[in-house]
């Protein structure tokens, strides 16, 4: 309880400091009015669409009264769009949440197999392949795989039409046909990273005194691997897939671009250049509460796996 | 053992995915499904991919960016509307009269005009959209024209405005205030014009949906359904082109169409910008005319057309496009021959001999201005001048450049938001808000007021030319040129045409 209540400090810490440096930034590169007006209006109608905005008042004033909206629930209006940024989020999130899910999935799915594959069978010409597989793939950036993949399944192969996005509501089916690529985008690079982990994860576990103990008891290496090592070599695993998730989300700022998705990794960036400051405020929290949550859930299940780290 | 079979098959299917690149040919390339091009062609509609966001307000009166402008041009009309030639022709009005002292305008209104939402167009409506325009439009030229309007009032069904100043100009600004219902409160929204095309819907940062009007008053679309959609990332724009998901994309440049596939063909046309190296005439050295002449010499635009679009563009010699028949002044172009000697004596006789250093700026998220940009500052290197390019996010150079006048040099594209020359000019007057070079001429802006109080036409024309030359003589900026433009549009899709001011019409689009 004690655990969880300083952790929730420490989220709402975060948020509150985050906030603030997010609005502080914003104060540095100006307000949107120009932009909104164009370059043919007057400095009369500048000046009355700042007051209207309410950007007259100095930057303290402005973050407070954003402040008490957010935390009364209301997370106020896009400066640009005049529509609430709730509704500009909600269906937007969805869709990247989807995306990130999806992506971690597929990391999963195929990351802990390869990861056990090559610890199993060390020194082996398919174990080396991998591993200089893997060393490649990793130095790859994942916008970069994202062009690949579009233009070799959607140019060339017409697997998908990239820049034909269709929502969820619209047909469950295309809509994951078309988030296949993108997940698996985001999934490769950190594929290889967790596989090449969890091999020498295993590998380390494998030279420590209890497996030669369990070898003594009359396990082979086989076995030895499955019923002592894997388990604690996941420890280390765990939090890294807990940051992985974090890492996802972030990721799918560029490849939404990319894709063209609706997300709100591209409403993010769009909203950014064009200072929508109350857009952006709000996708920041929930970037940082997403954050600290996977973290979090990643400590709870590290937990659950050993018993030695409950406190 | 199980286990061992399964984590292979898993390891294998990975690596199958990772190298599938490599192979390619492992599945003939089977019949796309659906890019939906043909479906779209079925159902006589098209995808058009536009590279922002249209305003935030749809109204007609509040069309703040270029983008949306040329968008909405299918939505809206005004009593007169220009034609592809940039002739004016009656739209919403068939015909108008001018009194002989050039004050008073009647127009004749078209009868059973009818809006988007069913409502008849009245002279009711018309006065509404004048007021409206004149006291909320967000484009402060043409309110200050209509302010020149003390009088607008409806005789016998027909529109009779009073003008306090006659303005020759003025019919060009009536092709520009647009007319919406006057009980219609939701146009920032749904808006509601007499257009080609009615409004159906829109979906903030992702797609706009225009339909056939199918009680146009003129000749009617062809097309029955326009999807606008919005592609932030260029790179995101030119493969949705690629792999068919829109049909249509305009303002390409020469190396994002060369690369298009047989689905497409490419037409060519001018962006209507004014594109140049923009100079602060009020920092040193550049308020030194030498100084400026210097690097109208030292700045060769040939090579530089010839570098960042393969010789594709119109060349310049003043703040007028060559669209602009009437005043575009050809002997202008070559004002200032490339000649290096001459520029560097120049700049020795004001003082600079071994040169200065110059910062230009160039907006970021307008990659022709940047290559513009680096080629330029390689040219002035030549004769001594230090010119370094910093790239200015667009909303800092609306902010510190336009605002601000905090500049020495800034690579950009003015455009016309009216048929008129004084959209082009009016910002070089002394007390202009635009005046963002701050050049001041007592002769220039001589020439601009005579203009705007003359009515004959010829001496009007021979005026505004003479303003045109003083931003030659006087080397204000770098001229430079008006961009090529170029439109990749499916091969099976004829009958668009480009317009001297920035618009896209898609009402004659057909399959």
């Amino acid at each position: 309880m004690n655990f969880v209540l300083k952790k929730l400090g420490t989220l709402l810490l975060t948020l509150l400091i985050l906030s603030f440096v997010a609005y502080a930034a914003f104060e540095m590169v100006g307000d949107p009015v120009n932009m909104i007006l164009g370059t043919n209006a007057s400095a009369e109608d500048v000046a009355a669409l700042r007051e209207s905005l309410g950007l007259n008042h100095p930057l303290l004033v402005r973050y407070l009264r954003w402040l008490t909206g957010f935390l009364s629930g209301d997370l106020g209006n896009s400066y640009i769009y005049r529509i609430p940024v709730s509704g500009m989020i909600g269906e937007k999130l969805g869709v990247t949440v989807i995306l990130t899910l999806m992506g971690f999935a597929l990391t999963l799915l195929f990351s802990v197999p390869l990861g056990i594959y090559g610890a199993r069978r060390e020194g082996s010409w398919a174990d080396r392949l991998l591993t200089v597989v893997n060393q490649i793939v990793m130095a790859v950036p994942a916008f970069f795989v994202a062009i690949l993949l579009m233009v070799l399944f959607g140019v060339v192969l017409r697997l998908f039409t990239p820049g034909s996005f269709v929502s969820f509501a619209e047909s469950p089916g295309a809509f994951l046909l078309y988030m296949i690529f993108p997940a698996l985008s985001i999934a490769v690079p950190r594929t290889a990273m967790t596989a090449k982990m969890l091999r020498s994860s295993i590998l380390g576990e494998m030279q420590q005194d209890y497996i030669r103990t369990a070898y003594s008891r009359g396990h082979n290496r086989q076995s030895a691997l499955k019923t002592h090592a894997f388990r604690n070599a996941l420890l280390p695993i765990i939090s890294f897939m807990a940051s992985t998730m974090a890492e996802m989300l972030a990721g799918c700022i560029v490849i939404e671009q990319i894709f063209s998705i609706p997300g709100i990794g591209r409403l993010l960036m769009v909203s950014i250049s064009n200072r929508d400051i109350p857009v952006v405020e709000a996708i920041v929290m929930i970037l940082a509460v997403w954050v600290m949550v996977v973290h979090f859930i990643g400590e709870v299940v590290g937990e659950m796996l050993d018993p030695r780290m409950r406190a | 053992m199980k286990k061992r079979s399964l984590a292979l098959i898993l390891a294998a299917v990975m690596l199958l995915t990772l190298t599938a690149c490599g192979g390619g040919g492992n599945k003939p390339t089977s019949p796309a499904p659906s890019t939906g091009a043909d479906a779209r062609k079925a159902a006589n509609e098209i995808n058009v991919g536009i590279a922002q966001d249209l305003s935030s307000s749809l109204s007609p009166y509040q069309l703040a960016t270029a983008g949306t402008r040329e968008v909405m041009f299918n939505v809206f009309e005004g009593l007169y509307k220009a034609d592809a030639t940039g002739d004016f022709k009656p739209a919403l009005a068939t015909g108008y009269t001018v009194s002989d002292d050039g004050l008073t305008y009647t127009f004749t209104l078209r009868e059973g005009v009818k809006f988007h939402n069913g409502a008849v167009m009245t002279a009711q409506d018309v006065i509404y959209s004048y007021r409206t325009c004149a006291s909320d439009s967000v484009d402060s030229s043409i309110k200050k024209i209509l302010e020149n309007v003390t009088d607008i009032k409806e005789d016998a069904g027909k529109v009779v405005m009073t003008l306090a100043q006659p303005n020759s100009d003025f019919l060009a600004y009536v092709g520009s205030v647009y007319i919406s219902p006057a009980a219609y409160t939701d146009q920032d929204t749904k808006p509601v014009g007499t257009g080609p095309f009615s409004f159906v819907s829109r979906t903030v940062q992702d797609n706009v949906v225009l339909s056939r009007f199918e009680d146009y008053w003129g000749e009617k679309a062809k097309l029955s359904r326009i999807t606008f959609k919005i592609f932030e990332n260029a790179t995101a724009l030119v493969t949705a082109l690629d792999a068919g998901a829109v049909d249509m994309v305009a303002h390409m440049s020469i190396s994002q169409v060369k690369g298009l596939s047989k689905d497409y063909q490419v037409l060519e046309g001018s962006m209507n910008l004014v594109q140049a190296l923009y100079l602060n005439n009020n920092v040193k050295p550049l308020n030194d005319i030498r100084v400026r002449r210097a690097l109208c010499y030292a700045v060769d635009v040939d090579k530089m057309l010839e570098l960042t679009a393969e010789g594709h563009g119109h060349k310049l010699g003043t703040s007028i496009y060559p669209a602009f028949k009437k005043y575009f002044d050809e002997s202008l172009v070559n004002a200032y021959p490339h000649d290096e000697a001459k520029a560097r004596e120049l700049l020795a006789e004001a003082g600079y001999p071994n040169g200065f250093d110059l910062t230009i700026l160039a907006p970021s998220n307008y990659t022709p201005h940047v290559d513009t940009a680096m080629v330029i500052a390689e040219q002035l290197k030549a004769v001594g001048i230090n010119a370094t390019v910093q790239e200015i996010e667009w909303n800092s150079w609306l902010t510190d450049v336009y605002q601000g006048r905090k500049f020495e040099a800034t690579v950009c594209g003015f455009d016309a938001s009216t048929l008129t020359a004084n959209a082009l000019l009016g910002r070089y007057e002394s007390t202009s808000a635009k005046n963002m070079c701050s050049y001041q001429s007592a002769q220039f802006d001589a020439f601009l007021q005579q203009a705007s109080s003359i009515t004959d036409d010829a001496k009007r024309t021979e005026l505004y030319k003479a303003a045109a030359k003083c931003l030659s003589d006087d080397a204000v900026n770098v001229y430079l040129q008006d961009l090529a433009d170029f439109v990749a549009i499916r091969s099976t899709l004829k009958g668009y045409e480009f317009y001297p001011i920035y618009v896209m019409d898609l009402s004659r689009v057909t399959y």
